[in-house]
């Protein structure tokens, strides 16, 4: 049978943490509803549905978005990666595992789209970008300090109500630590 | 939210096409802002022509010195790539002053020249607006207009432009370059927004139904010695209640270039070039900064509640002016 589809919905194929699934959609759903309420994929979380809380942050192809201003018939063809997708197994994703051994919540409704901006953080910052906050954004000054400073900034659109940013700041400074250390033990393997 | 249709434009005439065949068509980016005035009811469009997978998403430098930038090229990419950091420093920073980093991973320069002012009256469409629906008024003249407009606003619409990036993409003298079904265009962007006068809801001069595929800068020396500054009401991810893009070269104590526009006092990025004409030639020095920051501000008009800014942006000019001076006396 073909899918049930009309000018205003469309059967689509969302790829989310590397499963295909396919649903007809109506164009009005977002990403964060369709994730929640037809895919069971409640990790995600709705705050302000308004794109100024980041609860929902998602990464799409590796990028951090907030996934209730994204359009789910947008997302297709992307690579969607939700907090459910972000640990190896039984093995937590070393952010996870930062906010966990540092106490980076409380009541942990935001702590999903937290853990999901600190992995894009990360990343952002290995790549050299700078922020706000970076006192010269040339190209040839390299990297900043990811200095709590710099943390605080780069996060700033993952707002927590329960004001455990101290503990936030903390596990993203540790989780980047050992993140550039893998990189480090990483280069020196393949130099060896 | 009105039902609607979408999609998926893979080249500009096939974009241009898709949004001709319905007159409540509109393009759809980043989506930052129009899923968001979506849902509010203030925009209800019936059909959506996605063009994040145009081929317009590289930044390009010019055989003259100066940059050729998509415009579906990201807020995120562009602030990090790094001709932009390089060459105008201050257009990076304006960017990365702007939103979130999950937003300005969405969000594209086309849109970001497109977006509509957040004015409370404009996203509530309980409220009259006479930039949402003309003639029924403006309730922000006597009512909550704190971040409010002080030069060329009218009796009609007090709105401001929450753009960062247009406020550097004004100082350096950028271009819009933009595709449409009776050929390509192309309008400086200081000419770009309309003045308010009694028509607010006409924004732009983009001609209906066209596209906006490139901005261009023109090569700018001047502008790899500059600065955005930005004043919000908190530390990050606010827009602005008052905010500068400067470019300033001194040569044996005076101005050689001056380059300044200010954000959040307009309905548009608002190029200062009464300020930059007391600033060429002149002493590089405190009260040659603040004569050129009144001579500007002299046109401002405030509002009960927003004289404020009049000496926020005083104080902001000189500021931003005297750490360029100092870094060139280095």
């Amino acid at each position: 049978m073909a899918p049930a589809t009309s000018s205003t919905s469309s059967a689509i194929t969302l790829n989310i943490n590397g499963e295909k699934h396919h649903l007809p959609i109506d164009h009005r759903t977002t990403l964060l509803d369709a994730l929640r309420e037809r895919l069971d994929l409640t990790g995600t979380k709705k705050g302000c549905d308004q794109g100024q809380c980041g609860a929902c942050t998602v990464l799409v192809d590796r990028r951090r978005v907030v996934s209730c201003l994204s359009l789910a018939v947008a997302a297709e063809g992307r690579e969607i990666t939700t907090i459910e997708g972000v640990a190896e197994g039984d093995e937590l994703h070393p952010v996870q595992q930062a906010f966990l051994d540092l106490d980076g919540y409380q009541c942990g409704y935001c702590t999903p789209g937290q853990i999901c901006s600190a992995i894009a953080v990360i990343e952002e910052h290995a790549a050299g970008w700078p922020s706000a906050v970076t006192d010269d954004p040339g190209p040839e000054a390299g990297p900043p300090p990811l200095t709590p400073d710099e943390i605080r900034e780069r996060m700033s659109g993952n707002l927590c109500r329960c004001g455990a940013y101290v503990s936030i700041v903390r596990a993203v400074a540790r989780a980047a630590e050992s993140h550039a250390e893998h990189r480090a033990e990483a280069a020196k393997g393949t130099a060896a | 939210m009105r039902e609607f249709g979408y999609q998926r434009a893979h080249d500009v005439t096939g974009a241009l096409a898709l949004l001709a065949a319905d007159p409540d068509a509109r393009f759809l980016g980043g989506g930052t802002n129009l899923v968001d005035l979506m849902k509010s009811g203030v925009e209800r469009p019936a059909r959506l022509v996605d063009v994040r997978d145009l081929p317009l998403d590289r930044v390009e430098p010019t055989a003259d010195g100066g940059l050729r930038i998509g415009a579906t090229v990201t807020n995120s990419d562009l602030a990090a790539h790094p001709e932009v950091r390089r060459r105008y420093p201050a257009l990076a920073q304006a960017v990365l002053a702007g939103a979130s980093g999950q937003l300005r991973n969405m969000a594209t320069v086309g849109g970001n020249l497109l977006q509509r002012t957040r004015c409370g009256y404009f996203t509530d469409v309980s409220k009259p607006c006479n930039k949402r629906v003309p003639g029924s008024g403006c309730p922000a003249v006597t009512g909550e207009h704190h971040n409010h407009a002080v030069l060329g606003a009218s009796g009609h619409c007090v709105a401001v432009h929450p753009s960062d990036m247009g406020v550097a993409l004004t100082a350096f003298d950028a271009v819009v370059s933009y595709a449409s079904a009776d050929g390509p265009g192309e309008t400086p962007l200081t000419d770009f927004y309309l003045p308010v006068g009694d028509t607010p809801h006409r924004e732009t001069a983009l001609p209906p139904g066209a596209l906006i595929t490139h901005v261009s800068l023109p090569a700018a020396p001047v502008a790899a010695r500059s600065r955005y500054r930005k004043v919000r009401e908190r530390a990050s991810y606010a827009f602005a209640i008052g905010s500068v893009a400067a470019a300033l070269t001194v040569e044996d104590g005076l101005v050689r270039e001056a380059r300044l526009a200010l954000g959040a006092v307009a309905s548009r990025p608002w190029r200062a070039r009464a300020a930059e004409a007391v600033l060429a030639g002149a002493p590089a020095d405190g009260a040659t900064f603040a004569a050129a920051a009144d001579a500007e501000l002299a046109a401002a008009r405030p509002l009960p509640d927003n004289g404020y800014k009049v000496t926020l942006m005083r104080n902001l000019v000189v500021s931003v002016l005297t750490e360029l001076a100092g870094r060139d006396a280095r």
